[in-house]
């Protein structure tokens, strides 16, 4: 009788290093810094609150009872594109595991050949054709894997995230190729909002100040309509700008990410080669496009899958049976460390522990230029 | 045969293991490099790897494909706030689950025979297909 593993179904979001906070199970996937997203929402609840409260009896009244249900229509829109791109997980690309960490390694090392003592060995760098543009594919030397194309580092999160665009404090997470258009639908609804609540707010100061109906009721505190204007003046530059900026950037299929290192900018004539040169294509490529996977959530355990595999063996060929429990003195190849590989707990940590033997990629930059633009 | 415990515990160790890389010639579209790995020529056949792996790129084009098909359930779920996704499946889930099919198919019928092992690329962040080569014990009893 074969020894039974038994392991508990243990996520691997539970065991994912980098510095995310998960609840709900590993649905919800945050960074660690969420103060300005709470200070997000109290301005978007408080806000609308105040406009319902204090706007809406009035103007479905004397207006319109359309009002109050368009806005609150579009208040749910916004808060649901918020909640979206802050709890989803933007991309975030899963860190290499040791085996596969130590044969790019050996790959690596055979493409520099011998370096003599001394000298620096050369930049880990790939070189990739796409679409008639060289682009260098760097490596990773936390997460131990050559970034794909468009891939970024995000230094707060501490994650390779594909297709980055920037970490977003004011959503309190990255913004990258799973959570783009949700975020790009959030400023857009939300400008639409503001706006939405600033002419109204008006059309009711108007009203107050120049009643048209004998039924109107008498003037009473427009204290609330102000600190609602105000708010949504503020916002109403910054976010209607973040959306026209994000619309040029999709209209262009580029990241800011991009934009800020001036990667497509035509220096040289380099050119984007990821855009399709129309800008419809591009706009239904970000906005539209495939829905992608959670690279970083899937619950099957490596254990649980390799041990399904051990039953097809059994069943091809009895003596190919594979040994959980390999002792460590087995073999000094990849194949030592791949017998680790089976049981959960050696799956990430090795790679985690070990310091980065360069800094990566700050993109602290990249989110403080955004602060500036929000 | 004599089935002593030692027989019945598991015992056959992993060799080696091949990652397949990415190919990155098309853009960031799911592809995988079709070259075949020389760690893999006393195992398996070339024209058959090969098949496997022009199969999955197949797969994984027609997951990331953008048709009228991935606009419409776009801006369906858009319309819906996202709220569709929470009863319905996406085009690349479904997708997903076909490849997680093909390779188990792959693995049954033409992989574990030779011992080898073929791990399903979601499970390695998308970036590499893994391909166990487990010791050949037949040959040294």
């Amino acid at each position: 009788m074969s020894a039974v593993m038994i392991t508990r179904k243990v996520r691997k979001w539970e065991k994912l290093p980098g510095k995310n906070t998960f609840c709900c199970d590993g649905r919800v996937m945050m960074a660690r810094q969420k103060g300005v997203f709470y200070l997000t929402l109290f301005l978007i609840i408080g806000t609308c609150s105040l406009f319902f409260a204090f706007e809406c009896p009035y103007l479905a009244v004397h207006l319109s009872p359309a009002i109050p249900v368009f806005a609150a229509l579009l208040f749910l829109f916004v808060m649901a594109m918020l909640l979206r791109t802050s709890f989803s997980d933007p991309g975030v690309l899963p860190r290499a595991l040791p085996e596969e960490a130590t044969f790019i390694e050996m790959e690596i090392e055979a493409a520099n050949g011998n370096v003599p003592a001394g000298q620096r060995p050369p930049p880990r760098i790939r070189n990739v054709q796409i679409n008639n543009q060289i682009v260098k594919l760097k490596y990773c030397y936390t997460c131990k894997i050559f970034r794909p194309p468009r891939a970024s580092h995000c230094s707060i999160c501490d994650n390779c995230v594909d297709r980055f665009d920037h970490h977003c404090p004011w959503v309190g997470n990255c913004v990258g190729k799973r959570n783009y258009r949700y975020f790009y639908l959030f400023t857009l609804s939300l400008s639409l909002l503001t706006i939405y609540i600033f002419t109204f707010d008006i059309v009711h100061v108007v009203m107050r100040e120049y009643p048209v109906s004998h039924l109107s009721s008498p003037k009473e505190q427009t204290g609330f309509t102000v600190l609602e204007v105000l708010v949504c003046f503020f916002t109403l530059w910054s976010v209607v700008g973040l959306t026209g900026f994000h619309t040029y950037l999709i209209s262009l299929n580029q990241t800011t990410n991009e934009d800020i290192k001036g990667s497509w900018s035509g220096k040289n004539r380099v050119q984007n080669p990821y855009s399709h040169k129309n800008i419809i294509k591009n706009c239904c490529e970000v906005l539209c496009g495939p829905t992608y996977p959670s690279l970083s959530s899937v619950a099957l355990t490596a254990s649980v899958s390799f041990q399904h595999a051990v039953l097809c063996l059994q069943k091809t060929t009895a003596p190919l049976i594979p040994n959980e429990h390999t002792p460590d003195d087995a073999k000094p190849s990849i194949a030592a460390s791949a017998e680790k590989s089976p049981s959960p707990k050696e799956e990430l940590p090795p790679a985690s522990k070990l310091p980065p033997l360069a800094s990566p990629e700050t993109d602290a930059e990249t989110s403080i230029a955004k602060d500036k633009t929000h | 045969m004599t089935h002593s415990l030692q027989d019945m515990r598991p015992q056959a160790a992993v060799a080696a293991k091949v990652f397949i890389q990415r190919d990155y010639t098309n853009g960031t579209v799911c592809q995988f490099q079709t070259k075949f790995p020389s760690e893999l020529e006393t195992r398996i056949d070339k024209q058959q790897f090969e098949e496997t792996v022009r199969m999955l790129n197949n797969l994984y084009a027609e997951a990331e494909k953008l048709g009228s098909q991935s606009y419409i359930e776009g801006c369906l779920a858009c319309l819906t706030a996202y709220t569709v996704f929470l009863c319905m499946e996406t085009h690349y889930e479904k997708m997903l689950k076909k490849i997680a099919k093909y390779i188990q198919e792959q693995n049954d019928k033409i992989y574990a025979p030779r011992g080898l092992l073929l791990t399903d690329p979601i499970e390695r962040g998308l970036r590499v297909i893994e391909v166990t080569i487990f010791e050949d014990r037949s040959l040294t009893r």
